[in-house]
């Protein structure tokens, strides 16, 4: 095994190469404090305000592509083989404004001008995936975006004008992506790399095998897919994260494979690659899937992350439980898989040995009988953590209800299943009567907090009231809940 | 610049045109220059709080032998090392020490800085102080503090008129209630900030994220123990401020300053959002107990009110902010009887300050809150209510305060709005279809705003300004105003360009600095415009009269003769270029420069009693927003909302459009989502955005119709017959407020009023629902 020590990137038109890269270095502070490339802005330094969104193009499959990210809690040593792209570098064809900068300054889209830049990158993100975005499209791309000037009005305007100032095929990095293809694939040596002060290494695996061998040798490193969480403990509280596994470059924990039965997703798919996957097969998730977090959030966090994390608040496992999902955990060159629900075994505790890791999960496609629903409250719609999150799983056989998965978050120390409850709705007809009966029975499942999310009292009613929307739902075509769009 | 003898007939940027943000362009390139974008200097230390980790104790030692040891330090500041005054109070209260000696007053306080070489090495270094206190029982709200008898951080307040006694006894219908009101962060996206640099002497330069930059500069001074005339600030633009950079950055420059002068070093401090969030203030909230007697029409009566404001640890500007919500417990209403009293309570929190509005949305809100109590007690339609309640007509044009209004354009407004949104209309639809939907309500309210313009301190209201015009023709422009994204500058370099009739491009907008301006007024109360656009006027107006009478003599013709034309000037018969007759005066050495100035005439206010003009006049506006509430969950979604707001005749409508959509915004989210959530042990727990949530775009109304009503003109003599505009249309946000409230009721019936808190969140909507449900 060859190891590198040292991280090679592109920057805007520039070739980078690192040496003794600190695993808790950010892309941001790099930008602003080493590059003095200050356009980049912090705001939060958590990833809910879009401040500092920038660029990253990488190889996927072969295919460049380049996805919207907080440079906050992005970690440098993570670009190792990416083209980082940030406000600096915009320009349009002529030389002058970009397309979007345009369009921003001639429909009034800043006033204080701080956010403008993040929100600059998101739009320009959006635009070469939709060049003609409705108002909703744009209102999911700023969802991690936040403004507090403009009421966001102009922004939006400008968002949806902007094919009008030019084409994506005219752009600089739609001109540029064959160079840049090529100088990234130059980049891939397929060594593990290897960089950053003893006390503050950071390590990238050079393929799957090398991550279950380096982390069977490391059982206390800190995995990190897309740090959407771990780049808090470091941005936040401080915390030292040595040694870091990297694992977001991992092609081979992005996989997706389908069987007659079910799909098969490894560990390292971000909520935005497997979007496609929730419209093609698993439609009742798609609006939750949307509220996940914010876009830039979406394109860096992955699924296993969110599973491995073990957060009673995370917003995939109690939907992931209700259709009945497993994952496959690997330690060196064992694998075990068991149910999803059984992984999590209380607060801050999950069934995973030292130097184990989720490799994959499960999730069986939807069988012919039986009804779906996703739900999410929070405080605010989009970008916030959920109050109360639930996956309802219910077959019904000739009108009789044979089987129920009813999985919460925020209801208890884990994401888990409301057994009492779904042991109040079995054998029992799909109507409102059987469901405000098993409603009651909410309070003997679940015993949940009060914190500034919510109460206790409000999580307990409306997750119990979440049973009555699903029923109806199910048997009425009145509206029962607000519409997205 | 070459000379531009054009034809055209106007000049570009004239008043009264649409004109983008001067740095529009800066802003979405990046290239904006803000303080933490400064190239720092060789040499610049970074200075990091320490804070308190307890919420109310007696101080007896902090340890602080771990902070002076961590790799990187260079060494802390405490109290000991102020060498001037240990206070920045800014009303001179001295009761804000910048770090305390004897007690901890919040959880967050800061208790010391730590000096460091790089700002990672100062933050961690901070976490490493050993505080030995006593603690202490703890009040955080207004109505704890009551409890335990804790004092008014400043002079409460009371307004009367009338006999409330007498209204009370006649009056046929009477009700109390009690509304709580939350407070609000400012989630400026760019937090506090100040670069300090040492000079010579006593000197030092501050550059600082302020909406205050004479305040910042006097607090320098007075913690250092220096003359004003040693300290500079200068701010080009803040990344946001609505209030909350108008005292709150004392702490921060004063920091820096004493860190700069210690070590002889720039030193730049910059918190992290949490600690922005738990260190400094925020909008007061307010418990408000009111008793209101009307008749059967639902005339107001009477009205007895007391508001309990959430102050914090300090008065800061917890004084003007309580007289201003009491100032606008009325809002656009007569009361015929009427006592108001505000309680400006001492909490163990954060002392709490200015945020747009400055306490008058909590007045409001509380106005608003009683119409709806009546309407809903009468069954009527509250728009009826707020009509029949309006100011107008004989003997009923006095404020609680004894201003009598003159300017009132409410009754045209109202009815343009009411006609365009189609209020009626949709108001009877909503109730025919809220009682077919089972789970889905709707509701609709078209709420008024009545805000009053000047700063109540009457000796805030004066500015400055500082032009050049060089031998070029050029102008370098400078006033007291700052730049926090509203186009202050923008709208005052049009003023400029206007008085000389030159293209705006010529104007160069420059820094705020207190060396160009001095004693400047904090740019707050909505005044920016008004006071430093007349400052800038004055100045212009001085350089003309020179020019013009330089021509006059030049050319032998009279004053009157000399005519400033686009770009040009008209002497006589002669036409000549702006730049000509610039560089002609020169030659002749006339002075080019002049200092500019500016003072609102004929207000007065006598406090002790209640009485006076604070208000050199009224800014108007009203909002009809339409709601759409789960009732199995809570939430809810604006569906469309039409604004019709007055801003006189606009200097830049584009921009004040602008204000108005963003200040609507904001104040939806100061009553919706926004929601600041303490533990019982006195910490703050929402205090970054992942956990403090303010609107998102996919939160802003589904339609929303934004117009400024074209045809008022501001009665007074204002900077070209316009109105102020940063805060009033914040209040239009309690349209949806009281829209949610009325798809509450309706799972009642409309039988009762919901009396739902604010901020109302989903949660708070479904208890309300089902107290509703519970009740009916």
């Amino acid at each position: 095994m060859t190891i590198r020590n040292d991280i090679r990137f592109l920057l805007n038109g520039d070739p980078v190469s690192l040496a003794d890269v600190a695993a808790s270095q950010t892309l941001l502070d790099f930008l602003r404090l080493n590059r003095r490339l200050t356009g980049t802005k912090e705001g939060c330094a958590e990833g809910d305000c879009g401040a500092c969104t920038v660029l990253v193009g990488r190889l996927s499959e072969g295919q460049l592509r380049y996805e919207a990210v907080n440079a906050c809690i992005r970690f440098l040593a993570t670009l190792d083989g990416c083209h980082v792209v940030t406000i600096e570098h915009l320009r349009g064809p002529d030389g002058g404004l970009h397309p979007v900068q345009q369009a921003m300054v001639d429909f009034h889209g800043s006033q204080c001008g701080f956010c403008t830049p993040g929100f600059v990158m998101a739009l320009y993100a959006l635009w070469m995936e939709t060049p003609e975005p409705t108002p909703t499209q744009v209102e999911t791309a700023i969802q991690g975006n936040l403004c507090r000037c403009t009421g966001y009005e102009p922004i939006i305007r400008a968002a949806v004008a902007v094919s009008r100032y030019g084409t994506p095929t005219a752009d600089l990095l739609a001109q540029e992506r064959r160079r840049i293809t090529e100088a990234l694939q130059d980049l891939r040596d397929g060594t593990r790399v290897v960089t950053g002060p003893e006390d503050n290494r950071a390590i990238l695996p050079a393929d799957v095998g090398d991550f279950a061998a380096v982390y069977a040798e490391n059982p206390k490193a800190t995995i990190v897919a897309g740090a959407t969480d771990v780049g808090l403990w470091v941005t936040k509280f401080l915390k030292p994260i040595s040694p870091a596994i990297f694992i977001g470059h991992l092609e081979g924990l992005k996989g997706i494979e389908f069987t007659d039965t079910d799909v098969r997703i490894g560990a390292g798919v971000s909520y935005s690659e497997f979007g496609p996957v929730v419209d093609a097969h698993f439609p009742h998730l798609a609006e939750y899937w949307s509220r996940i977090a914010g876009w830039q959030v979406r394109n860096a966090g992955t699924i296993g992350g969110n599973i491995a994390n073990g957060s009673p608040i995370g917003d995939t496992p109690p939907v992931l439980i209700s259709m009945g999902a497993e994952v496959t955990l690997r330690h060196g060159q064992n694998r075990r898989t068991l149910p999803l629900e059984a992984f999590f075994i209380d607060y801050g505790k999950q069934d995973r040995t030292p130097g184990e890791f989720v490799e994959s999960i499960t999730i069986p496609l939807p069988a012919p009988g039986t009804r779906h629903a996703a739900y999410k409250i929070s405080k605010r719609r989009d970008e916030d953590i959920s109050s109360v999150a639930a996956g309802f799983a219910v077959t019904v056989e000739t009108g009789t209800i044979t089987a129920a998965r009813l999985a919460f978050g925020g209801m208890a120390a884990t994401p888990r299943r409301a057994a009492r409850t779904e042991e109040a709705l079995i054998g029992q007809p799909f109507t409102e009567a059987s469901f405000k009966q098993a409603a009651r029975r909410i309070a003997e499942d679940f015993t949940p907090l009060t914190d500034w999310r919510a109460s206790a009292e409000y999580r307990s009613t409306a997750a119990a009231n979440l049973l009555i929307r699903f029923c109806h739902e199910q048997t009425t075509t009145e509206a029962v809940r607000l519409a997205v769009a | 610049m070459k000379d531009q003898i054009t034809t055209r007939d106007t000049i570009r940027g004239a008043v009264h045109t649409d004109l983008r943000h001067d740095s529009a362009i800066k802003h979405v390139t990046g290239r904006a220059e803000y303080c933490d974008d400064i190239a720092e200097s060789v040499g610049t230390l970074h200075a990091y709080l320490g804070c308190s980790t307890v919420t109310h104790a007696t101080l007896r030692s902090i340890d602080l032998s771990e902070v002076r040891k961590a790799p990187g330090v260079l060494g802390v500041l405490t109290a000991e090392d102020v060498p001037g005054v240990n206070d920045i109070s800014p009303t001179g209260r001295h009761d804000e020490p910048l770090f305390p000696t004897e007690k901890i007053e919040f959880h967050g306080q800061p208790l010391f800085a730590v000096i460091a070489e790089t700002r990672d090495a100062a933050r961690r270094a901070a976490e490493l102080a050993r505080v030995e206190c006593d603690v202490l029982s703890h009040a955080l709200d207004p109505v704890a503090a009551i409890a335990a008898d804790y004092p008014h951080v400043t002079d409460p307040l009371k307004l009367e008129r009338g006999d409330i006694a007498a209204g009370f006894a006649e009056a046929k219908n009477r009700l109390q209630g009690r509304l709580n009101v939350g407070g609000q962060d400012h989630m400026y996206l760019e937090g506090q900030i100040a670069f300090a640099l040492p000079g010579e002497d006593d000197d030092v330069i501050v550059h600082c994220s302020t909406q205050h930059p004479s305040e910042a500069q006097h607090m320098v001074a007075h913690v250092l123990g220096v003359p004003s005339n040693a300290v500079t600030v200068n701010v080009r633009r803040m990344g946001g401020g609505f209030g909350g950079k108008e005292s709150q950055m004392n702490l921060f420059a004063c920091v820096a300053a004493l860190a700069a002068k210690t070590w002889n070093r720039p030193v730049k401090i910059r918190p992290d959002r949490d600690q922005d969030m738990t260190a400094t203030g925020k909008r007061h909230d307010f418990v408000i107990d009111y008793d209101v007697a009307f008749d059967d029409e639902g005339r107001i009566q009477a009205v007895d009110g007391t508001f309990a404001a959430r102050c914090g640890w300090s008065s800061d500007l917890s004084g003007p902010v309580t007289d201003r919500a009491l100032f606008h417990a009325d809002n656009a209403y007569f009361y015929p009887h009427v006592k108001l009293t505000s309680r400006p309570m001492k909490t163990n929190t954060v002392s709490n300050t200015a945020f747009r509005g400055f306490g008058g949305p909590q007045g409001v809100v509380a106005a608003e809150r009683m119409i709806e109590e009546i309407a809903y007690k009468l069954g009527k339609d509250p728009l009826d209510i707020r009509k029949a309640n309006f100011y107008g007509g004989e003997g009923r044009n006095l404020t609680p305060y004894h201003q009598e209004v003159t300017d009132n354009i409410l009754d045209r407004l109202i009815t343009e709005l009411e006609d365009s949104a189609n209020y009626r209309a949709r108001r009877a639809g909503i109730i025919e279809s809220n009682a077919k939907s089972r789970f889905l309500k709707r509701g609709i309210a078209l709420i008024p705003v009545k805000f009053g313009i000047s700063f109540t301190a009457t000796h805030y209201n004066q500015a400055g300004s500082l032009i050049h015009v060089y031998s070029d023709g050029s102008i370098h422009l400078n006033h007291g105003g700052t730049e926090m994204g509203q186009g202050l500058n923008t709208k005052v370099a049009q003023v400029v360009a206007d008085a000389f009739q030159v293209d705006f491009d010529r104007i160069k907008i420059t820094k705020t600095t207190t060396e160009k301006v001095p004693n400047t007024s904090a740019t707050a109360a909505s005044s920016g415009s008004d006071l430093n656009g007349m400052a800038a006027l004055d100045g212009a107006e001085q350089i003309k009269a020179r020019l013009v009478a330089f021509a006059a003599e030049a050319w032998g013709v009279a004053p009157a003769e000399v005519v400033f034309l686009p770009n040009q000037v008209k002497i006589g018969d002669d036409i000549i270029a702006f730049d000509e007759l610039v560089k002609k005066a020169y030659m002749a050495r006339i002075q080019l420069s002049a200092a500019g100035f500016y003072k609102t005439p004929d207000i007065h206010w006598d406090r002790a009693n209640g009485t006076g003009r604070p208000f050199f006049y009224y800014a108007y506006g009203a909002a009809c927003s339409e709601v759409s509430v789960d009732t199995l969950t809570g939430e809810y979604r604006v569906e469309r909302t039409d604004i019709l707001h007055d801003v006189g005749r606009s200097l830049n409508p584009i921009l004040d459009k602008g204000q108005v959509e963003g200040a609507f915004v904001q104040g939806m989210g100061w009553l919706t989502t926004e929601e600041l959530w303490w533990d019982d042990a006195g910490r703050l727990r929402t205090h970054a955005p992942s956990t403090y949530k303010i609107p998102l775009a996919s939160d802003r109304p589904r339609i929303f119709n934004v117009d400024l009503a074209e045809w008022s003109v501001n009665k007074e003599r204002t900077i070209k017959r316009s109105k102020a505009v940063g805060e009033p249309p914040f209040m239009l946000g309690i349209s949806v407020l009281e829209a949610l409230s009325m798809a509450v009721a309706s799972v009642a019936d409309y039988a009762e009023c919901p009396r739902l808190d604010a901020p109302a969140t989903p949660e708070r909507v479904l208890m309300a629902i089902e107290r509703l449900k519970g009740a009916a």
